[in-house]
């Protein structure tokens, strides 16, 4: 454990401890309703804590997460450049159970009866709700390459995707040290939309701030299925151009097709095959698997559209869907910071929904997305979302909202601050 | 005016598990957009961004109005003051105002 987390970690009890309400002792107390959650990533875990912490503890709160601890996505691009470890990048669900009373369950939920309110598990549980939130984060379209179909996991061994944070995380790194100077490693980066649009051209910078040290001949290949960067353009070429010149190509309208994984190849409708030496693809993913259990998948046979008041699904029955799993709302980025955001006005409908009530008319919502340049200089994007009631969807504020001026060591230390903020906002 | 409106805020910290009104707790559900950086109900962790927990509401306002008007430089917080409305800027201010600091 190193020093900034053992800092973090007593830190967060200390806020937490302080805030600790009575009540959290009788953990699953459900005197004013049952919630079950799916999921323990940034919605998940911030909409069970926030319905523990604004009803006092009276509504029992399950959170379903098969992993025994959360790992973020947000700075684990660092842990692939080589400046941060993966422990850096992890927090154990304990505040949950101890300070706020929720029951937390290391199970995976393989089944949802909408009509008998119930969710049963892997591990043979049944768990009755009254409200249901899925957050299943995502789940890759194998189908999308035809030579992973028949065996994924294998794949990903090979051309690791590293866009769950964990042991994919640290595959990509041991990849990147094991490969020669010289070598070239390429990023195939999905169609939009897709989980957090600038993190496969911060990983981009982060690959090339490890070889400009370590590699210098080496080569990062930014092969992107879209027409152009899709978050932050003219500060990620800026870098690529001056901070990072002559290391980074960036190649668009590179819509993947196939991988020939004996040779690490990859295959491109209109475009060249590109070899590389470390290929890391990001397939294009959709809804977590459990929200196709629900039946709450209603857009493009991919993602869940919901009500923005209340994130309850277009289909009703008492089923919540929070974060990257949902249709999103236009200039809605699927990010960590947006699904900690959706999640707290979610907790605050299903709580006035419990008490016979409508939920609030007039939701806001934040995002803020910093990427890291070098390991120090950062780049944020912002934005605002207030609800408009004729077309019942979140909009961005014209006139609001906007980027960096240019990549900067403060915003570096306010990434770092953000890190522990929702880290602790979210678990602790 | 204000007075209302900081009485509502009151009402809103003060008000339990399950809302008296659909909009009882929209100053708490508005003020929460500020954790991810600021922390939960405003209880900072580190240094390096400030703490909103217990501040004047005066203060308050007065910083993120001059966020929002463009008289006071910054990086994420100019941008994000010009989404907010004045009253919820009001309503937030006030919400963290009533907050314990510790």
């Amino acid at each position: 454990m190193t020093m900034q987390r053992r800092e973090f970690l007593l830190a967060a009890g200390a806020a937490a401890g302080a805030a600790m309400l009575p009540g959290c002792a009788t953990m699953g107390g459900a005197s004013a309703g049952k919630v079950v959650v799916v999921g323990g990533g940034y919605a998940g875990a911030t909409c069970a804590k926030y319905l523990r912490m604004w009803s006092n503890g009276t509504v029992g709160v399950t959170l379903i997460e098969p992993r025994e601890a959360f790992v973020s996505c947000p700075i684990s691009n660092l842990v692939i450049g080589g400046s941060k470890s993966i422990a850096d990048v992890t927090v154990p669900y304990d505040s949950l159970s101890r300070r706020w009373g929720v029951n937390v369950v290391r199970d995976t939920a393989t089944g949802i009866d909408v009509d008998k309110r119930t969710v049963t598990t892997a591990g043979g549980r049944t768990f009755a709700y009254d409200r249901l939130v899925l957050a299943p984060g995502i789940e890759f379209m194998w189908d999308a390459i035809p030579s992973y179909r028949a065996n994924p996991e294998r794949a990903i061994e090979i051309a690791p995707h590293s866009w769950q944070a964990g042991p994919q995380t640290v595959l990509l790194r041991r990849q990147l040290e094991s490969m020669r100077d010289g070598g070239v490693y390429a990023i195939s980066i999905p169609v939009a939309p897709y989980r957090c649009p600038p993190g496969p051209y911060e990983r981009a910078c982060q690959v090339a701030w490890y070889f400009k040290r370590a590699k210098p001949r080496s080569k990062v290949l930014v092969l992107d299925g879209n027409p152009d960067v899709t978050s932050k353009a003219g500060l990620f070429k800026k870098a690529w151009n001056e901070e990072y010149r002559g290391l980074v190509e960036y190649r668009p309208n590179h819509v993947l097709t196939d991988v020939d994984l004996a040779t690490r190849t990859a295959k491109f409708e209109t475009a060249d095959d590109v070899k590389a030496d470390v290929l890391n693809v990001v397939p294009p993913h959709r809804a977590g698997g459990i929200a196709r259990a629900a039946n709450v998948i209603t857009a493009n046979n991919r993602w869940c559209e919901v009500d923005f008041l209340s994130y309850e699904s277009v289909r009703g029955k008492g089923v919540h869907v929070l974060g990257d799993a949902i249709q999103i709302a236009p200039g809605m980025p699927k990010s960590g910071h947006m699904a900690n955001s959706q999640a707290k006005v979610a907790a605050a409908a299903i709580l006035q929904q419990l008490g016979g009530q409508a939920p609030s008319a007039t939701p806001m919502l934040t995002n803020t997305c910093y990427s890291f340049i070098t390991d120090k200089d950062v780049v944020h994007v912002t934005s605002v979302h207030q609800y408009d009631r004729d077309k019942k969807t979140m909009l961005a504020v014209p006139g609001s909202g906007g980027v960096s001026p240019a990549m900067n060591e403060l915003e570096g230390r306010f990434a770092m601050s953000w890190a522990r903020n929702i880290w602790a906002d979210t678990l602790g | 005016m204000r007075n209302l409106i900081t009485a509502m805020a009151l009402v809103a910290a003060a008000a339990p598990a399950i809302a008296q009104a659909p909009d009882a707790a929209l100053a708490r559900n508005l003020a929460a957009t500020c954790a991810n950086c600021h922390g939960t109900n405003g209880m900072t962790q580190g240094t390096d961004v400030e703490p909103l927990a217990g501040k004047p509401k005066d203060e308050l306002v007065r910083k993120v109005q001059e966020f929002k008007q463009g008289k006071k430089p910054g990086t994420i917080m100019p941008q994000l003051a010009k989404g907010l409305t004045d009253a919820q800027i009001e309503l937030m201010a006030g919400w963290f105002a009533a907050q314990p600091a510790k």
